[in-house]
């Protein structure tokens, strides 16, 4: 209690882990599924196939020559029902029969690696839907010393990480030896939030029970959102601050989601691209919350009817968590390779909270994983004032949103730092022209 | 199906809203509340109720004339009412803690914006002009006036401060009096017990943090002996505890940042002991507090957190 006193305000978002120990349910196949051409950080992918064609099961249905991209599979067997600027629409034909040409990628070099990661189509999986080689790829691997397994999940409601774990260990921790082999380091650290007992159990267990894993270490990390924010990942694992404008590569490290690493470990053994992810399906207006296994391109509806519909009806859907999801304007919206969650609030979740004055409490400077003082940037982006903006640091903000959820005014803190960082950019961008 | 929201993340807020946090400074402040009606008598809790009610109007009025949202709800006006209160003697006349509430709510609050606004602590601010106004209407500094041996009538207020100062030793209470607050003084200034009650009260919920109590109180302690007088007997004989917990602390007027607030209570304390040792006024802490109420951007500025990771070349490997 006396030493309570002097410990300082936490803003502790909630967990709501309400599937944490509900078992990944299978996904009939869907009639439809939507193919968006982006759905990753990068270059849209063109569509290699045409409307009428039969495509198969892990077949190539879209790419790009731009370097930062992630090539695109079909999710379903069937025809290729339409095409339009941002999308693939397949009718499925229910027999999700394989691309007969799918095996097992040789490796061989380095090279060859970094190629098969590449044609996989992985991309971030916990939400920030980066490609996975170009991450993988770095410049000069005796940098390396650390690889670090995001199992954090810090968002509330998402269980789908902590799912990949339990019931899929063994090609978890195969992708984790297999990249650190790659990457030449000592050390792997799987960080995740003590709250997730039985999953660090299953890896506990796997990891004695075989010294191909004794390498691996698990990192238990305090239960704070943004615990999986990656700057915040590589502190709480490693000490080390990464400088803003840099690399993770930057400061010895390598991170990646863990659900991404249990991809690359089914895909090492059987060669099978990204065409379903792993999901949890929650909020308020979802009858029977659960995590499902879906063919990417699902559309929310059909999530929904496998969840035994809506108990109440939908007010907002998020691809993704409360904290940092996409809105989505309608429950025709597919998933894609970015969906680690869909999120979808009843009217009174959904409820709008009126802004009221700032009272200076300085919860939001308390917060701020970054240490920014969102107060002050909120203040100034009101009042347009961008020689105080410049000052205030607003590129180190991780748009994690804590400033928000903490502020007693409701105010819409994050948001108009994201409308600062506008500003900065046009004013620079108008400086130079 | 409706039309989805589809407003910008995060969808969630915390469920904490700005009158819980008032309530709770209003909860904390119930254990002073009663120590002083205790020692005062019923006529605290009228000044109170007097002090209370004419903020709540005044900003009621205000806001409604100048067609401003009505603010009531945030509970601000209350606390602003009691703590004023608590700097007046219990038996000040009630037209002047009428007055001196009008004034910290419309002049010291509303003409700046109202909550969040103001430069100064209203309940501060008007405790001071009160004072001064005191101080010019009788035309006399207010402790002459104060003769140990007759009833305690006058409208100012005498704390030990004063006997100790006036080298009337006798008048002067023992420690264990102080803490319980069995003295002169204002209505809320006095009872340590009871302040301390309140202020752990709000260390506990988090309303404050320590910074600016602890460093506050600490900083008189020092300063006190460095100045070659009783440091305890300076903690305990004038305001500092309701000052440091629950005036020096109010959002509105102290920094945001934890450096600033250390910063900022020790500015107090130096402040509050330099008056005290060498000024004409016993209201050190008054003018402590307003005098670093209005250093507050300076402080905030320069003890702006070094943003994660900025300004660093290499990575701290």
């Amino acid at each position: 209690m006396m030493f309570n006193l002097f410990k300082p305000f936490k803003t502790q978002v909630p967990h709501w882990k309400n599937t944490a120990s509900k078992q990944t349910e299978i996904l009939p196949v869907p009639e439809y599924v939507h193919l968006m051409l982006s759905q990753h950080i990068g270059a849209p992918c063109q569509p290699v196939v045409e409307v009428g064609d039969e495509v198969l099961v892990g077949q190539l249905v879209a790419k790009s020559e731009a370097f930062v991209s992630a090539p695109i599979h079909a999710t379903v067997s069937g025809i290729i029902e339409a095409i339009d600027e941002q999308k693939i629409i397949i009718k499925s034909d229910g027999k999700q029969a394989i691309d007969p040409s799918i095996k097992p990628p040789t490796i061989e070099t380095d090279e060859d690696f970094i190629q098969a990661v590449k044609t996989s189509g992985l991309v971030g999986l916990g939400g920030a839907g980066f490609p996975t080689f170009i991450k993988f790829n770095v410049k000069d691997k005796s940098q390396i010393d650390t690889l670090i397994i995001n199992a954090a999940e810090c968002e509330p409601f998402i269980t789908s990480d902590a799912r990949e774990i339990i019931e899929n260990a063994a090609d978890v921790l195969e992708g984790i030896r297999v990249l650190a082999d790659f990457l030449q380091v000592e050390k792997s650290m799987i960080g995740i939030e003590d709250h997730n007992a039985e999953a660090i159990n299953v890896l506990n267990t796997q990891i004695s029970g075989n010294a191909a894993y004794k390498n691996i270490h698990i990192q238990i990390l305090p239960p704070k959102y943004p615990q999986g924010a990656e700057k915040v990942l590589i502190e709480s694992c490693t000490k080390r601050i990464l400088p803003l404008g840099k690399l993770p590569s930057d400061v010895g490290v390598v991170v990646s989601n863990v659900s991404s690493i249990g991809f690359l470990g089914r895909y090492l053994k059987t060669g099978m691209p990204l065409v379903t992810r792993r999901l949890t399906l929650d909020g308020g207006a979802v009858k029977t919350p659960k995590n499902i296994l879906a063919p990417i391109g699902t559309l929310v509806k059909d999530l929904v009817e496998f969840a035994d519909g809506y108990q109440q009806p939908p007010a907002k859907i998020l691809s993704g968590g409360p904290m940092m999801g996409m809105p989505l304007d309608s429950d025709e919206k597919p998933i894609t390779k970015r969906s680690n969650a869909i999120t979808i609030f009843s009217p009174v979740q959904a409820m709008e909270h009126e802004e009221l004055e700032c009272i200076r409490c300085a919860r939001c400077v308390d917060a701020c994983p970054m240490s920014l003082m969102p107060v002050s940037i909120d203040q100034n982006v009101r009042q347009n004032n961008l020689e105080a903006l410049k000052t205030l640091d607003l590129n180190a903000c991780i748009d994690c949103g804590l400033c928000s959820f903490a502020c007693p005014s409701k105010r819409t803190l994050v948001q108009n730092i994201r409308v600062g960082k506008n500003m900065l950019r046009e004013a620079e961008q108008g400086g130079k022209a | 199906m409706k039309k989805l929201l589809t407003t910008a993340a995060p969808h969630i807020v915390s469920p904490l809203k700005t009158n819980h946090i008032m309530l709770d400074v209003i909860i904390a402040l119930m254990p002073v509340l009663i120590a002083g009606t205790i020692i005062f008598g019923i006529r605290a809790l009228l000044v109170t109720a007097v002090s209370v009610v004419t903020c709540v109007l005044s900003e009621f009025l205000y806001r409604k004339a100048m067609k401003k949202r009505n603010t009531l709800g945030d509970l601000s006006a209350v606390v602003t009412g009691i703590i004023l209160a608590f700097n007046m003697p219990a038996h000040l006349p009630l037209w002047a803690t009428a007055l001196t509430a009008a004034f910290a709510i419309i002049v010291l609050k509303e003409l700046f914006g109202g909550l969040g606004f103001n430069p100064v602590n209203p309940a501060m601010g008007g405790r001071a002009v009160l004072r001064i106004f005191m101080v010019v209407m009788l035309g006399l500094p207010i402790y002459a006036q104060l003769n140990p041996g007759l009833t305690f009538d006058a409208v100012g207020t005498a704390t030990p401060m004063v006997y100790q100062l006036a080298g009337d030793y006798e008048m002067v209470p023992s420690y264990w009096e102080l803490f319980l607050g069995l003295r002169f003084g204002t209505i809320g200034e006095t009872s340590k017990i009871a302040l301390l009650i309140g202020g752990l009260y709000l260390m506990y919920k988090k309303v404050i943090t320590w910074h600016i109590p602890v460093t506050y109180i600490a900083s008189i302690f020092v300063f006190a002996f460095i100045l070659g007088q009783d440091p305890l007997f300076n903690i305990l004989a004038g305001g500092i505890f309701l000052g440091g917990f629950f005036m020096a602390t109010d959002y509105a007027t102290s920094p945001m940042t934890k450096t600033g607030k250390v910063v900022y209570a020790i500015g107090i304390a130096l402040i509050t002991m330099g008056i005290r040792v060498f000024g004409e006024f016993n209201d050190g802490i008054a003018f402590g507090i307003i005098t670093m109420n209005l250093l507050v951007p300076f402080i905030e500025k320069l003890t702006k957190p070094k943003a994660f990771g900025v300004g660093m070349k290499e990575g701290a490997k």
